[in-house]
This record gives C-alpha cells, structure tokens and sequence, in this order.
C-alpha cells in the first residue's frame, strides 16, 4: 500500500487518482500511525512553506516520515513535498523543514541574469527535465522529457549529488533530486501526462 | 526552456460544451469527457473549463463535469464562471480544480483575490479579464467588463491586471471581447501591454483562427500561453499542428 500524506495543504485526490490510473493500491492518509503499515510513502502538497511544515508537526508527521525514510521505505515527495525534505526555506520568512536533504529553498530572482529578463515567476507550465544517469524512477523515459511545473521557489542541495533531474528557468536548477530510496519531484507527475504516470508506474513497482 | 501553452477552453451550458461568436450566440460542441480525453490525446497542455450559465443548477452540473474529467484526464485543469466566493473556489478545487478562475466577482469584492491567494495560494488563483476597446471622451479606452461582457465597469485594463497580480493572482486570462469568435486573430497590442506590464504569466483569448494566429501572439503579443476553443472543437485544427507550426516558428512548445 502506498500511503499519501494528507497534512491539510491541498486537494490530493489528484494524486491519488493518477496512482489508481496506474493500478496502484494508494490511500490518502491522515495520521502517522498509517505510515508504518505502508511499503511506500508518497508526501505531495501545496501552498505556503510555513503553513505546510507547521501542520506536518501539529500531526506528528515529522518522525514517521523520517524513519520511513531510514527505513529504505520508497519514498516520493512532490512540489511543496520536495521542499519540506531540505533545511531551510526562505519564503516569506525563514523557516526550518524537515532537513532530510541537506540545502535550502530559495526564490527565483531574475534580477541580475541578463538572459533572464521577462521571465515570469511563478515559473508554470512544461518544461524539460534532464539527468545523465540511469534511475529506476524514470525507466521508459528520456532525458528531455517534459513535465509540468507550477512554483515560485526551487531546492538547492548542498550536495551536488542529491541533484538528478536539473531543468532551465533562468537558472539551471533542481527539478529531481535522489538519494537511494528517496526520491522528490519540483515537477507535478500526476498533472504530466503519460510522461507523469510512467514515474509514478515506476514508483509502484519499485 | 519552458513550453509556450496550447489551452483548449470548453465552455460548458448544463454539463455540455458550447461554442459562441462574440459572447452571445452559441451552438452546440459535444459532451465535456469526451472533448476533455479528446485533448488530452492530442497533447493539450492544459485544460480549461468555463462554466457559461453560472446557475445554480449550472454550477452543481459544473462540478459533475470537472469531477469527471478529473478522474480521466492527468494535466493541469482550470474552471471558472460565476465563481463568487471563496467557498465557490474550495468547491472547485475540491472537485479535481487545479487553478479557479475569478472575474466578476474580483470587481464586485475587491478583496476576493487576496484572500482567494492568501488562503489556497497563489499558484491556484487566475484573475480572468473580459476586456473591450471602447471610446471614451475622444480616445480609445481599453475597459474591463464584467457578466460575460455585458456591463462595462469603467475599470482600466492594465492598471487592474497589475493590481491582480499585486494582490497574489498566480496568472492572468486575457479574453479581448472585440475579438473573441471572431477568429481574425488576437488583440496583439493588448496582450503584449498587459504581458508587459506583469510578472506572472499571461494566457491569451480571444479571436483565434488559426496556428498562425497562436504563433502571433506569442512572439508579438507576449504571451506565455493562448487559448482557444472553436478552432479545436469543430476540427479544423488539431493541438499537433498547432504546436507544429509554433515549432516551425521557433517557439519552444511540448510535442
């Protein structure tokens, strides 16, 4: 079973459905006891930061998703669900997340990028994603695929390493990252079409 | 690079997809699942369902609709029409709505898309303008409009499109009245002004009659995507020879 957290932040039918599409057993889930019981952990969300980490404490999300995690449980976060694994977030204010993946989530500022001047924030719409290097997420897929993205902030790892999938918006900046078992998406894969369900496909048989 | 957008819009009258000329006269489409997979089929980037009748009764139908295409259809899905509360938007997106679409009733309480913002997000609320090129004391005005264009509000476009995007309105919805159905090509001159005038993405509408129309408004208007609904329901174009000509043209576009 795979478990998609429900800590307040949105509408995750969407989610769910596109895991049903492709024949998965997936629940939305509203307390931390069920992560334990499930083989895999989906953590989607949007909205604001702040909003978002402070309802993921007040439910007691916070350790359980940890030690799922530790656990070498399949775990794939989504959007505002990518952001919440990293230190720190700097929108609206400053504020501590989950610190799963070390690094910190900034906004995009077009400011001083000549080559950048027009763009408009948040970035929305289908962009192209690449990687350079096998991952079982994207098995079916090619670098260059596109996916949809909606979102005004984007993660910056302090690994390197974390970084998979990278996308040009301005910046060149972090659309994937992955680490073992963990895997988090800027992009929406159950708004991207067929590109979308073949991950969330993989993610199922993981 | 991100993708210019392809937007069919449905406009659906009791659960079904209508077309109209100018606002007023409309004719028949086909049913809303089927256009809905249709698109998807042919690569449309997102869809777009507005609700004409904005009844009660046509609200309730509305929401069957979108409940449907949102168990059928996996890209991004906007609704609107007679959207006038903050409870009308968290029953949309509770429907399978991924952006709610707010005009009307952003004049009418000028409150509505700061709270709508604060409190579902940003990237949700699209303020939709229905904009008509008037004369006004010996110059051309541009006005925005408001009950799908029938009463005119005395509101200037652009200063209104940057107090949307000002009070957390994700995107902006240009629909330029002179121009819609007609399809002789969108108002270049407007959309570019408003494009220009923002920093979120503006969605062109209004007067498409052809790919090449689309690739216009890009590359002139601007526009980070351009919608269209009677070229695509009726067949005389498909999403792929759409993009293909964009493409053709050197805009970035999803194939």
């Amino acid at each position: 079973m795979i478990a998609i957290i429900d800590y307040g932040m949105g509408n995750l039918r969407s989610v769910q459905k596109a895991f049903e599409k492709v024949g998965a057993d997936a629940r939305i889930v509203t307390g931390p006891e069920m992560i334990a019981a499930a083989d895999k952990v989906v953590l989607p969300g949007v909205g604001a930061f702040r909003d978002a980490i402070e309802h993921l404490r007040r439910q007691g999300f916070v350790e359980p998703i940890g030690e799922a995690i530790a656990a070498g449980k399949p775990f794939l976060g989504i959007c505002l669900g990518l952001q919440l694994l990293f230190d720190v977030s700097y929108e609206d204010g400053e504020y501590r997340g989950l610190g799963v993946i070390p690094g910190e989530v900034v906004r995009f500022d077009f400011r001083q990028i000549p080559a950048a001047q027009g763009f408009k924030i948040p970035h929305m719409g289908w962009n192209a994603v690449e990687w350079d290097r096998p991952c079982p997420l994207m098995r079916g897929l090619d670098s260059g695929e596109y996916f949809y993205f909606v979102h005004s902030y984007y993660v910056v790892p302090r690994d390197p390493a974390a970084s998979f999938g990278l996308c040009d918006y301005g910046v060149r900046f972090t659309a994937m990252a992955w680490r073992d078992n963990l895997y988090a998406t800027q992009f929406h894969p159950e708004k991207s079409q067929r590109a979308g369900l073949t991950i969330l496909q993989n993610f199922t048989e993981l | 690079m991100l993708a210019k957008r392809i937007i069919p819009c449905l406009d659906v009258d009791k659960g079904r997809v209508v077309k109209g000329v100018k606002f007023f006269q409309h004719r028949d489409a086909g049913d809303v699942g089927e256009c809905a997979r249709r698109y998807e089929q042919q690569g449309a980037d997102e869809l777009v369902f507005y609700d004409i009748t904005a009844s009660h009764e046509g609200r309730d139908l509305l929401i069957d609709v979108l409940r449907d295409a949102a168990e059928n259809v996996f890209m991004p899905l906007t609704v609107g029409g007679g959207v006038r509360t903050l409870d009308d938007i968290r029953a949309m997106l509770n429907a399978g709505a991924d952006k709610v679409s707010v005009n009307t009733a952003a004049v009418k309480d000028r409150n509505l898309i700061r709270e709508a913002a604060l409190r579902f997000g940003s990237q949700c609320i699209v303020l939709a303008i229905d904009a008509n090129r008037v004369q006004k004391d010996g110059g051309e005005f541009w006005e925005v409009t408001i009950n799908g264009g029938r009463t005119p509000t005395g509101i200037e476009v652009l200063g209104w499109a940057e107090q949307g995007a000002r009070d957390g309105a994700g995107e902006i919805v240009l629909n330029v009245m002179n121009a819609d159905g007609t399809r002789e090509g969108f108002d270049i001159e407007m959309t570019r002004a408003v494009s220009e005038a923002v920093g979120i993405p503006v969605v062109a509408s209004g007067g498409a009659g052809c790919p090449e129309h689309m690739a216009e408004v890009v590359l002139e208007g601007k526009a980070d995507a351009a919608l269209a609904a009677s070229i695509f329901h009726f067949g005389t174009y498909t999403i792929q020879e759409t993009k293909q000509l964009m493409a053709d043209r050197g805009i970035p576009v999803r194939q």
